[in-house]
């Protein structure tokens, strides 16, 4: 054990005295960055969520699932998550379809993103008070309200892109071919779309399930988002079943992730932004 | 489908076709019709209007002003769907997610035929009781189809997974399993290699004579065009400079433009010194034509292939001239000779007789084959305005010049092609402009320089000036003649 930490301690010091400044240099305040705030917080999340009493158990796991309502707050947010991302996609992509027609979509679409500059806590703040002046009461409603409100841009900026940048020329082939304007769109606009929907859905969908700030401010006392409850469990003090449902919750976006890169072949970080 | 649209053999017809961009015109004024079973080329430089002039027919453009009939129906307003023509893009368009197969059963999903019965509205009127193709017809016309682009075996292909020239061929397939009555092709050879090029020329031709379809085709390459076309459209900025045969545009060019655009030529400024007789390299030579004006400046065009050369001391030979080069081309030798005169002219022939460079040869041109004609132009002439004593006013720059006519009156300006200099930097000359065109005369250059607000400099130089160059153009003051015009209409 001493001989492999003196190893280790000489390696550093001739890495020191041969220190260049090559290009790899510039990745490292990053790479420490990435240890410290990425890797270091999940390794810890994977011993809180595994060593109970100094042991390795699967304690916290068995009592999150016997917890019921623990299940159903996740079964909640996933249905949530659902239908907001619905939601977003049938407001989002008539609005991305117009705006790519236009010349001077791309502006329009900077007004899209303007509210985003606004702190999004003042802006959750302010839809709540606006509830609350004209007299709605906060419920699942309104929380959906707020998460498409917020989330909608991101799914409008990679359709715009992805719509505008389908070649004209495919629907004045499909015209050409005899196809009507309704045909067209159905048969070669929106399948050239699907890149642009399936990143929308990305970045639409995982937010929604792990958000907890607008269903504290918007879901009114009985709608709990998944992310409240983490949050209220951490507030307790009880890091181990918290851990083992951010695990559980980086699982579900693990898994998502892989079904639309699967769908997607790939096209979609092109087709971003 | 056959008998009831005999009744006019003019599939295609344009009236006073217009188009503007911008209040920029682009087609100016087009008048054509296209016979059924044609094969017509649009043939042109690029920018010239003719994918414009195809875009209007296919319906993707509508017209400023004028109007398409198709098959004898006005469907000037008709969206594309609605015309029975169909397209072969130039970037062939393939629908990306889908394979070869529904890219070429695309249209057919769409298309409704008559199921052979009939049905009689309350007035009496028979309509045909319309159907949709079923599946088992669909895949027999798709087939077909690539049967006929020799592309059995793709079906199932991928679309990007194809090269270049199979791409054209579903393109194609993708346009001809429609059964249109007019095929529209947009330089579809573009992008192909050389090889390729020459085997889908003559596959296209064969297709052609085949289904006895009418081809649109648009192309720069005058090659291409000479090869495949029943008749050739040849078009330059907008409008149509001749419609012909092959042979007609090429053996009798409309113009010194048609002539240098299609083949290669030589083209000379010449006079007209009676009938049947033309001077030009300081020579005189007897002409076919006739009823020019007594000493008409005109430009004489000589393909290169109609020189012959001989020996000097022959009686055939006309003029003598001096080999400068003599290059191998397989079937011909390219011989460049400099003609002596008062100036030396240069002449671009082809024979088939080895020259050596610095000999002398005698040359030979056969009366019919020297195509006389009419100047565009035989000087600049601009109606414009003085700007103050000694400064006249041309396309926005101020010209110096000598004449004391006080600013504002009406003048009409006139300057020789060989008095405008050209200046390799915009800001040297008075004003700048674009070179449109250039056309090597024997020994000088005529250049089209377009001014910003769309006049024509005629230039003669020594030099050859690139095309689509910004250049500036400056004339000394001695060489303006400015001659007022009277106001006849109101004596203030």
């Amino acid at each position: 054990m001493g001989t492999k930490i003196k190893n280790i301690s000489m390696k550093i010091a001739s890495r020191i005295k041969n220190f260049r400044i090559t290009r790899s240099v510039f990745a490292y305040p990053y790479v420490l960055f990435l240890m410290m705030f990425v890797i270091m917080p999940l390794v810890i999340l994977l011993i809180n969520a595994f060593i109970v009493n100094e042991k390795f158990s699967f304690e916290n796991f068995a009592n999150f699932f016997n917890d019921g309502s623990s299940v159903d707050t996740l079964m909640f947010s996933l249905l949530i998550g659902i239908i907001t991302t619905v939601l977003c996609i049938l407001l989002g992509y008539p609005v991305a379809y117009i705006l790519s027609k236009w010349s001077s979509g791309r502006l329009i679409v900077l007004l899209f993103i303007l509210p985003m500059w606004v702190n999004f806590l003042i802006r959750t703040l302010s839809t709540r008070f606006m509830f609350e002046a004209i007299g709605i009461k906060l419920g699942v409603g309104t929380l959906i309200f707020g998460l498409v409100y917020n989330y909608i841009p991101f799914m409008i900026l990679p359709l715009h892109t992805t719509l505008s940048n389908i070649d004209k020329s495919f629907s004045e082939a499909a015209s050409d071919l005899g196809a009507n304007p309704i045909n067209t769109f159905f048969k070669i606009t929106f399948p050239l779309s699907i890149p642009g929907i399936l990143s929308g859905i990305t970045m639409v969908f995982i937010p929604t399930i792990s958000t907890f700030a607008i269903s504290q401010f918007l879901g009114g006392t009985s709608s709990h988002l998944f992310g409240d409850s983490i949050n209220t469990k951490f507030e307790h003090q009880l890091y181990g079943v918290g851990s083992v449902m951010s695990i559980i919750m980086l699982i579900f976006v693990l898994i998502s992730n892989y079904f639309m890169q699967k769908t997607n072949k790939g096209e979609a970080a092109r087709n971003l932004w | 489908m056959e008998q009831g649209k005999m009744a006019t053999d003019k599939i295609i017809e344009l009236k006073n076709l217009c188009k503007s961009y911008d209040e920029k015109p682009v087609v100016k004024n087009v008048t054509l019709s296209i016979k059924k079973g044609e094969f017509v080329t649009l043939l042109g430089p690029s920018g010239c209007g003719k994918t414009t002039t195809l875009r209007m027919i296919a319906g993707f453009e509508k017209p400023t002003s004028g109007s398409v009939h198709i098959s004898g129906n006005d469907m000037t307003q008709s969206p594309p769907y609605a015309r029975n023509v169909n397209t072969v893009f130039q970037n062939y368009a393939l629908f990306p997610h889908l394979n070869v197969f529904n890219n070429i059963a695309f249209g057919l999903k769409f298309k409704c035929i008559n199921d052979g019965t009939f049905f009689t509205d309350k007035n009496g009127v028979k309509y045909a009781n319309l159907r949709k193709f079923t599946k088992t017809e669909i895949t027999n016309k798709v087939k077909n189809a690539l049967k006929m682009v020799d592309l059995e075996e793709y079906e199932k292909r991928n679309v990007s997974s194809l090269s270049g020239g199979q791409k054209q061929r579903v393109a194609i397939a993708r346009s001809l399993v429609n059964e249109p009555d007019v095929l529209l092709l947009d330089e579809p050879l573009g992008a192909l290699d050389l090889k390729m090029r020459k085997d889908m020329q003559l596959e296209l031709m064969n297709m052609h004579k085949k289904l006895g379809i009418t081809f649109v085709y648009v192309t720069h390459d005058q090659e291409e065009a000479l090869t495949m076309s029943d008749t050739i459209v040849v078009m330059k900025d907008g409008v149509i400079q001749q419609i012909g045969t092959p042979q007609k545009v090429y053996d009798e060019p409309a113009n010194a433009f048609v002539a240098d655009f299609i083949g290669e030529s030589n083209i000379f400024s010449g006079t007209m010194i009676a009938d049947f007789k033309v001077e030009f390299c300081d020579h005189l030579f007897e002409c076919v034509d006739k009823g020019f004006k007594f000493n008409e400046p005109i430009d004489v065009i000589i393909r290169p292939e109609d020189v012959k050369i001989c020996n000097p001391d022959e009686d055939i030979t006309q003029l003598t001239a001096v080999v400068s080069s003599c290059v191998f081309k397989g079937d011909h030798f390219q011989i460049t000779v400099i003609i002596n005169g008062g100036e030396d002219y240069e002449m671009l022939i082809h024979d088939n007789i080895e020259c050596k460079v610095n000999a002398t040869v005698g040359l030979c041109i056969k009366p019919f084959d020297l195509h006389i004609m009419h100047k565009a132009r035989i000087i600049n002439e601009i109606k414009t305005e003085m700007w103050d004593f000694n400064i006249v006013e041309i396309s926005g720059g101020k010209f110096p010049c000598n004449c004391d006519l006080p600013s504002g009156t009406k003048v009409l300006v006139s300057i020789d092609f060989d008095d405008v200099v050209i200046h390799d930097d915009e800001d040297q000359g008075i004003i700048g402009g674009e070179v449109i065109n250039t056309i090597y005369k024997g020994n000088y250059y005529q250049c089209v320089i377009r001014t910003d607000d769309y006049y024509d400099f005629f230039v003669d130089t020594e030099d050859d000036w690139l095309k689509g160059d910004r250049v500036g153009i400056s004339v000394n003051p001695d060489k303006i003649v400015i001659k007022k015009i009277e106001d006849t209409q109101n004596g203030d």
